[in-house]
C-alpha cells in the first residue's frame, strides 16, 4: 500500500493512500467526531458532523468518507469547522426529544457525547417537532421515533444482515425510519437479531425491558426463583462496569446473581451440554437412518425467526432441538421440581442472554410444557438490562469476589458449554462428544480450530471421524447463512451433514442484547475476537471439556430421561417450527384498526 | 394508465412478471425502472405488487416501500378513471392553487391523494408542472385548464361527470 503524507491540525503523519481522513486524524491524535459513521457497516457522510476544512477546498468535508491525498493539510479544529459541528448539532438536537434524564441511553448515547463535546447551551433552531411515534408490540424490540435522529445506522446493519425490515420511508421533514407501510416491527419479517440496537447511537431503539417482572418474582416469597446465563454474558458485562473489552467476570457475574436475590444460580452451559447430547445423537441418527440432511443448528432464534421467514424450505433441516436455555428451563420445571418437591407452578425461569430474540423465543407456544401448560422460561432479559440490575440493586460488581454457580443437580458445565456463546463454538461442542462416540474412546485430541474465528463469514470442514467422511460447515450472521442457503439450494455447495447457523456475526458474544459499543471504539479493534477469547480461555481453564462427561448430565439420563432422543426427551427438550409469511396483506388490515 | 382498464387481474399479474423477469439480473439497479413499470400496468403500486418486485429482484419490501414513498410520481393508492392533478408549484400557489384544491376536493368529495369509492375520480396536488404562465393550473387527465378561479370549478368538472 502507498503511504501518503498528511497534516492535521499541524501534526503530520505517514498514512496509507485509503485511509479517509478520519483514520489519519486518529493515527494524527486528533479525534473527530462522528455520528452516522460505522465502520464497516454505515459510511455515508450523511450527519455532516465530522466536517473539516481541508485547505485550498471550497467547502467543508466529510472526514468519514474523504480519502487522504499526498500533502492534504486538514484543520479540524477552525472557528468555522466549530461553528458548523455545532449549528448542524443543533439542528439534529431540535427534533430530537431530548428527555436525557429519563432515557435508557442516559450517559451512554454519542449524541449527549457530542452536546456535551461542544458545549450546546441553547438550541437555536426551535421549529417543528416530528411526531413521537413508540412501538412497543414486539416482545423484542421498543422502538422510539421520537428519539430517532435519522442516522441510519440501524437501517445499515439490517441491510448488513441482509434482511432490510428497516428503511427511510417518505421525504423531507416527513422522512422517517421503519418498515413497509411503518407497520410495527412486530408485524415486519424481523428476527429480532438486535442488531439495530446495537447499531443505535441514541435511545430510539432498544430491548423491550423485563427486569421489573424479575424484581417482582424475586419479591414474591411464593416465587422459587432460578437464574440461569448464558455464556456470552460473562465475556461482555464488565464492559458496563467499565473494564476493558474481553474482561472474562464468570465468578463477579455469579456472585452479583447470588446477591440479587435469586433462590438459585445454575449456568446455561448446563442446558448447553444438555443440548449437544440431544443435538449431536439426532445427527447420528440422521446419518445412519437416512434422515433429512444436512442437519442445521437450531439454538440461535434469529436463524430460526430468518429460516421460518426467507428460507422455509430448510426447517426440515433444522434440528428439532430447543434452544439450551430453553432445555434449561424445562429440565429446572421437571427433573429439578421432581428432585426439590417444588411444584413447576411455583417456579419462575430467568434467563439472562446476550440476545433480543430469544425474548420472543421464551414466548412461542412451542416453548410451553405440553403437560403443565407452563412456560420453560418465564422472563428473559439482556446482559444490558443485567447490568442495570446490578446498579439498582446496589451491588458493587467490581468489588465482588469470584462465586460460582450453586452446585446442586445442573450446576455443573463443561468447556464445550462456554464456546457455544463464539461462532463454532456449537459445532465444536457438538464434534467433541460425536468423536468420542464414534471412536468409542475418549480422544485425546479434540480442539477443532479450524471452525473457530471470525475471518470468514462461512467456514468449512472436512473429518475423518470413527470412518465417517464428515462435512461440516459454520455460518455466523444472517447475511452469511443466505449465502451458504443459497449455494445449497442451487446446488453448487457440497454435500455438508452439519452445519451451525448463528444469526449474529461472531455469534452470540455479539448478540442484540450485548453491551453497545461506541462506533469510534469499534475502528481499533474487532469485539468479536476480543469477547471470543474470554470464552476459549474459560474452555482451557475446564477440568471437564466435553458435554458427555459433564457428570450432572450423566446423571440426568440415568435418574430421569433415559436416553438420548427418548420418549421424555422429545416431550421436554424437541421442538418445531412453521413457515411466516412475509409482509401478508393482514398486515395493512391490522395498522387500520 | 390505459392499458390498466383493459387488462384483467391475470393479466396484469403476466405483465408484470415479465417485466420483473427481464430486469431481474440488475437487482437493486433495476428498482427505479421496475417501479416506473408496474405503475403503468396496475396504475399504482399495491402491496402486492410491492412484494413481487422485491422478492423478484432481491430487495427488501421495506426498501421498496421506501422508494415509492420517496418519489411523488410512485402512488400508493388507485388512480381514478379521472386523474385531478392540482398544481401546488410556487407560482400557481401564489395564485391561489389552495382555494383551487379546496374547492376539487369538496366537490368531489375526497381528499388530495385519495381516490372515490366508484373508481371514477381521484385528486393529486402535485409538484410544478411548468406551465407557470397559466397559474393557477390544473390538469384532468390530459386536458389543461389554467387561469382558474375556484367558481369555475363545478362547470368543468360537470362535463366529467356526465361523461
Amino acid at each position: 500500500m502507498n503511504m501518503v503524507n498528511v497534516t492535521i491540525d499541524d501534526v503530520q503523519v505517514s498514512v496509507p493512500s485509503n485511509f479517509t481522513i478520519l483514520e489519519a486524524a486518529r493515527k494524527a491524535g486528533v479525534n473527530i467526531p462522528t455520528l452516522c459513521y460505522m465502520k464497516g457497516i454505515n459510511e455515508v457522510g450523511a450527519c455532516r458532523v465530522c466536517l473539516v476544512e481541508v485547505v485550498g477546498g471550497r467547502a467543508l468535508a466529510a472526514a468519514c468518507v474523504n480519502p487522504v491525498t499526498d500533502g492534504m493539510i486538514v484543520k479540524t479544529n477552525s472557528n468555522r469547522v466549530r461553528a458548523t459541528r455545532r449549528s448542524t448539532l443543533e439542528m439534529i438536537l431540535s427534533d430530537h426529544n431530548r428527555e436525557c434524564l429519563s432515557c435508557i441511553r442516559n450517559k451512554n448515547c454519542e449524541l449527549q457525547d457530542l452536546a456535551e463535546r461542544y458545549n450546546i447551551r441553547e438550541i437555536s433552531y426551535e421549529g417543528k417537532k416530528s411526531e413521537p411515534k413508540i412501538d412497543d408490540k414486539s416482545q423484542s424490540i421498543y422502538r422510539d421515533a421520537s428519539k430517532c435522529i435519522l442516522c441510519g445506522r440501524c437501517v445499515a446493519a439490517c441491510e448488513k444482515q441482509s434482511i432490510g425490515v428497516l428503511s427511510f420511508l417518505n421525504r423531507g421533514f416527513d422522512t422517517k425510519i421503519g418498515p413497509a407501510y411503518d407497520i410495527s416491527m412486530a408485524d415486519a419479517p424481523c428476527v429480532y437479531c438486535g442488531q439495530c440496537i446495537i447499531a443505535c447511537p441514541v435511545g430510539a431503539l432498544h430491548e423491550k425491558e423485563e427486569d421489573q417482572r424479575v424484581f417482582d418474582a424475586i419479591n414474591d416469597p411464593k416465587k422459587h426463583v432460578v437464574a440461569q446465563v448464558a455464556p456470552a454474558v460473562r465475556a461482555a458485562l464488565g464492559e458496563e462496569f467499565g473494564l476493558p473489552m474481553g474482561t472474562r467476570v464468570t465468578g463477579k457475574m455469579f456472585a452479583a446473581l447470588h446477591r440479587m436475590g435469586f433462590d438459585k444460580v445454575y449456568d446455561t452451559n448446563f442446558g448447553a451440554d444438555l443440548t449437544i447430547i440431544e443435538e449431536g445423537n439426532e445427527l447420528l441418527n440422521r446419518i445412519s437412518n437416512g434422515g433429512k440432511l444436512p442437519m442445521i443448528t437450531s439454538c440461535s432464534p434469529g436463524w430460526i425467526r430468518f429460516a421460518e421467514f426467507y428460507y422455509p424450505d430448510f426447517l426440515d433441516n433444522l434440528s428439532t432441538c430447543k434452544s439450551p436455555h430453553q432445555m434449561e428451563g424445562a429440565i429446572i420445571k421437571s427433573y429439578y421440581a421432581q428432585k426439590k418437591g417444588i411444584a413447576p407452578e411455583d417456579i419462575f425461569v430467568v434467563s439472562i442472554m446476550p440476545c433480543t430474540s430469544k425474548k420472543t423465543e421464551a414466548s412461542r407456544e412451542e416453548m410451553f410444557n405440553p403437560t403443565t401448560g407452563q412456560r420453560d422460561v418465564d422472563a428473559v432479559v439482556t446482559t444490558r438490562e443485567f447490568a442495570r440490575m446490578i446498579k439498582t440493586a446496589g451491588i458493587d460488581f467490581l468489588k465482588l469476589p469470584d462465586e460460582t454457580p450453586d452446585n446442586d443437580l445442573i450446576g455443573e458445565y463443561s468447556g464445550a458449554g462456554v464456546i457455544f456463546g463464539a461462532t463454532g463454538g456449537v459445532m465444536e461442542a457438538a464434534l467433541r462428544t460425536v468423536a468420542d462416540i464414534l471412536e468409542e474412546q475418549d480422544m485425546p485430541e479434540f480442539e477443532y480450530k479450524t471452525v473457530r474465528g471470525v475471518g470468514a463469514g462461512i467456514k468449512e470442514a472436512e473429518l475423518k471421524i470413527g470412518g465417517h467422511d464428515l462435512r461440516v460447515a459454520v455460518a455466523h450472521s444472517t447475511a452469511a447463512a443466505r449465502k451458504l442457503l443459497d449455494a445449497i439450494r442451487a446446488g453448487t455447495a457440497p454435500e455438508y451433514h452439519f452445519i451451525e447457523i448463528m444469526g449474529c456475526d461472531g455469534g452470540c458474544v455479539c448478540g442484540g442484547g450485548q453491551p453497545q459499543v461506541k462506533a469510534q471504539d469499534l475502528m481499533d479493534i474487532d469485539i468479536r475476537e476480543l469477547r471470543a477469547k474470554a470464552l476459549y480461555e474459560e474452555d482451557e481453564s475446564r477440568a471437564i471439556r466435553k458435554s458427555h462427561q459433564n457428570p450432572d448430565i450423566v446423571e440426568l439420563y440415568k435418574n430421569f430421561l433415559g436416553e438420548a432422543n427418548g420418549h421424555l426427551s422429545h416431550e421436554l427438550l424437541h421442538t418445531h417450527y412453521h413457515a411466516r409469511e412475509i409482509y401478508p396483506d393482514s398486515v395493512l388490515a391490522e395498522e387500520n384498526e | 394508465m390505459g392499458a390498466t382498464k383493459t387488462m384483467t387481474h391475470d393479466e396484469k399479474v403476466q405483465a408484470l412478471d415479465q417485466v420483473i423477469q427481464r430486469h431481474a439480473a440488475n437487482g437493486r439497479k433495476a428498482l427505479m425502472q421496475v417501479l416506473q413499470e408496474a405503475q403503468g400496468i396496475y396504475g399504482y403500486l399495491p402491496l402486492d405488487v410491492q412484494r413481487a418486485v422485491a422478492f423478484g429482484l432481491g430487495v427488501s419490501v421495506a426498501e421498496v416501500y421506501g422508494v415509492i414513498s420517496f418519489y411523488s410520481f410512485f402512488s400508493l393508492t388507485p388512480k381514478g378513471e379521472y386523474e385531478i392533478s392540482i398544481c401546488m408549484g410556487t407560482a400557481c400557489y401564489v395564485k391561489g392553487s389552495q382555494a383551487i384544491l379546496e374547492k376539487v376536493e369538496s366537490e368531489i368529495g375526497i381528499k388530495a391523494g385519495e381516490c372515490t369509492k366508484d373508481g371514477r375520480f381521484s385528486i393529486n396536488a402535485c409538484r410544478c408542472i411548468g406551465a407557470c404562465g397559466l397559474a393557477p393550473v390544473i390538469t384532468i387527465n390530459e386536458d389543461v385548464y389554467g387561469r382558474l378561479t375556484a367558481d369555475e370549478i363545478p362547470s368543468i368538472l360537470a362535463k366529467y361527470k356526465e361523461a
